[in-house]
Formats: C-alpha cells, structure tokens, sequence
C-alpha cells in the first residue's frame, strides 16, 4: 500500500511541478516538492519504503525533465540515505533534521546535477550557478520544508498507524 | 298620515342633503376631524401591534426564504464570476492565436502546428518546456519552435502526444545567426541565467546596439531569416579574437503560452562531415 500509493502521489508532484512551481522563482532557484516530499516521507519513524520512494520520484522527475537519464535517482537515493541515517542519530527534533537534510540534499542533488551537466558539455559557470541557482533554491525549499512535513507526517500516521499495546 | 310620512322623508331627504352639501363645501371638516381622530389613531395602533406580532411569527421563515436566496445569488455571482474568467482565457488565446495566424500568413514558406505550452523543465539549470503536441501531429525531434515574436527553441524529444522544447537560452544551445544590416555571422548561446549572447563575432565587423539578429541557416538546424532578437550591448576588447554582445531577445519566455512548430523543415544532421578529433 505505501510503495504503491508513492506512483500516484510522487507523479502528481511531478506534474505539479513542471506546470506550477517551475515558474515561482527566486532569481531562477525553484523549491523542489518531490525532494522534500522523499525527505520528509524518509524521516518519519515508522516508514521502511523509504528507497523504493527516492527511485519513483527520481524516475517521476526524469520524465518532466531533459536532465540526463539516472540523474535524478542517484541525487534522490544521496538524499534519502542522508535523511536515514540522520533519523537514527536525531530522530527527537524530526524538524531539525528536516531543516539540515533540505539544506544538505539540496547541494548535494544541484551539485550532481551541475557536475553531470557540465561533463555532458554544458558551460554553465558554477559559481553563477551557485548565486543565482543553487543558493536561491535552498531557501525556497528551507520555505516549504515545514508545511511538506506536516503533509506528509499525516500520510505517514495514516499509511502507518501506531500499534497501542493492550 | 300618509301626508305626514311624506313630509318626514321630505324632511329627512333634505337634513341629508344639507349634510352633503355642507360636507362638501367643507364646512364638516373639523367636526369629521374630531370624531375621525380617535379612531384613526385606535386603528393604528392596532395595525401596528398587529403587523408586530405578524412579523415576529413569519420571520424566522423570511429568515430561511433570505438565507436560501442569498445562497442562490452568490452562486449565480460565482457562476458569473467562473465565466468572466474563462471569458477572459478565451480573449487572451484568441488574441494570441490571431499573432499567431499573422505571422503565418506573413510567413507563407512554412507551415505551422500550433501547440500550448503544458509545462516547464523542473531542473532550474535547464531551459525546456512541454508542449502538447507530438509525433501524432507529425512533429519531428530537430523541428524549429517560433511565436510571432521570434524564435523559441527546437523540438528536443518527442512521445507520441507531447514533446519537449528546448529554449534558444537553453546553455547547451547554439543558434548560428546573422547580424542586420551588418551581415556578420556570429554564434548565439544560452546563459545560466536566462539571457542569450553573441559570441564569435569577427573584430573587424562594426556592430551596434539595436542591430537585428537573425537565424542565418548555416549548420542546417534552423531555417534562415527568423527574428532572434536585438544587440542589447557590445563588449569588445583589443586583445581579444573576437567581440562579444548581448542579445535582447524578441520572445519573452517567461509568458510563452502558445507556440507554433515548423513541421515543413527538416533539419540537417552534419555530424558525420565534422571531422574527427585526432584526424588530420
């Protein structure tokens, strides 16, 4: 039920983002749903689909995008794995790590993203890149990072109720 | 007897009469005044009470009736207010669109698939959009994109129902372009940040602001002679091989809504002619 409540979910982000959210920008950063959705969705408590969710996204978004096939997966999995490992080591403050892994995923998925570009012939400079784009979009994503949470926090409790010990 | 009940009609007929007459000359006026006022001030007091105790009965239905129109009408208002909007869209397409059939009728050489834009590149380092328009409606990857500003982009990928365009401020896109009047050939790139600029452009060549760009056909991926955009700046150093400009393009990208595709253009793939690095 939750791998496969992920398809409908993450593709409508997708297409939420290509037709709205691209064009909200700041300079030309944008806020990247999918990727704080795979954030927030991989730090909730209960959750063990956490991979399987970073792989859809990552395929979502390489249908609206002409980033280089794989790209997104492998900067979405980077993401996810972050955000697992710092659910282990800080999972009373979720919202700190929430904050820290946006913050972080963020270079690291633009920064995969930039490197992939420019070795495919690109010549987008990168301290530009960095100040115009990159910069831009972590505050953006900073922005929505805690109303994401919150949305996913309820699908989390309602894909994954608490067992009461009777 | 009978003579005497004649008289008290007669008699009676004439009191009447003389009433009437002085009621209508107006000489009853004060006396009506007086017996009336009583009972026309009963009488309104009583309707008053009465129109009270009716309304305090009958409003909690008015309430009801009011609420229930009240409810009726802002839907009609949104209703009218849905259609206004969709009124509006329509204004704005067919505004559009009839740029659109002016500029294919301006240019008659070609023909044109028009398609709406359906969404943008969801990486913020690429400039591509989505149309609704694939290769069911005979569009083909390489095709040139243009609106009745200028030129657009090119078709990138295509699915059977859709494609992707990538936009001339793309930074992996090069347009070989003409200047006017000059007639200098230069190369257009894509910047990171959204603008486009003239690059290769001879030191001998005398360029300047608000001269013309125009695709000029060389490398076969364009058609010659569509509108780029305008020299917006020139920098130009001695040492340097070549002088460089900024462009101002026609197109403004941030309102692309409807495009046209140029299904009557093939593209000429010269990959194979390029010689090959290490190749002498």
């Amino acid at each position: 039920m939750a791998l496969l409540i992920a398809i409908p979910i993450l593709g409508s982000l997708a297409i939420l983002q290509s037709s709205m959210i691209s064009r909200f920008t700041l300079l030309h950063g944008t806020a990247d749903l999918v990727m704080l959705t795979l954030i927030a969705w991989a730090l909730q408590k209960r959750v063990q689909t956490a991979w399987q969710w970073s792989i859809i996204g990552g395929l979502a978004m390489n249908i609206t995008s002409a980033i280089p096939l794989g790209v997104p997966v492998i900067s979405y999995a980077v993401t996810t794995g972050m955000a697992l490992v710092l659910r282990r080591r800080v999972w009373q403050v979720p919202i700190l790590a929430m904050f820290l892994v946006t913050f972080t995923g963020t270079l690291i998925s633009q920064g995969i993203t930039l490197l992939v570009l420019r070795l495919t012939g690109s010549n987008i400079n990168i301290i530009q890149a960095l100040n115009i784009v990159t910069l831009p979009s972590i505050l953006m994503n900073l922005l929505f990072a805690i109303p994401v949470y919150a949305l996913v926090s309820e699908l989390a409790d309602w894909l994954y109720p608490e067992e009461i010990e009777v | 007897m009978s003579f005497s009940r004649s008289l008290q009609s007669i008699v009676f007929f004439l009191i009447i009469l003389g009433i009437v007459g002085l009621a209508l000359g107006g000489y009853l006026t004060p006396l009506s005044r007086i017996l009336l006022n009583p009972v026309v001030s009963a009488q309104t007091w009583i309707a008053t009470r009465y129109q009270a105790v009716q309304s305090f009965i009958q409003a909690p239905q008015d309430t009801i009736r009011l609420r229930q129109r009240n409810t009726d009408l802002e839907a009609e208002v949104s209703r009218l207010q849905a259609q206004v909007i969709e009124l509006q869209q329509r204004i704005s397409e067919t505004s559009i669109l009839s740029a659109l059939v002016d500029f294919a009728r301006a240019n008659p050489e070609y023909s044109y698939q028009a398609a709406a834009v359906i969404g943008y590149d969801t990486s913020p380092f690429l400039r591509y959009v989505l149309i609704n328009r694939g290769s069911d409606q005979g569009l083909r990857r390489g095709m040139p994109v243009v609106t009745q500003q200028g030129l657009v982009g090119r078709i990138a990928a295509v699915t059977s129902s859709a494609a992707r365009v990538q936009l001339i401020t793309d930074t992996t896109s090069t347009v070989n372009v003409r200047l006017d009047p000059s007639g200098a050939q230069a190369v257009l790139n894509g910047q990171i940040t959204g603008d486009v600029s003239l690059e290769m452009i001879p030191q001998d060549t005398t360029i300047e602001v608000g001269d013309l760009v125009l695709t000029s056909g060389l490398g076969g991926s364009y058609p010659p002679n569509l509108l780029v955009g305008q020299v917006s700046s020139v920098r130009s150093q001695a040492q340097d091989l070549f002088q460089r400009a900024s462009v101002q393009t026609a197109v403004d990208f941030s309102q692309l809504e409807i495009v046209l595709v140029i299904t009557n253009f093939t593209p000429v793939d010269i990959q194979p002619l390029l010689p090959e690095q290490g190749t002498p």
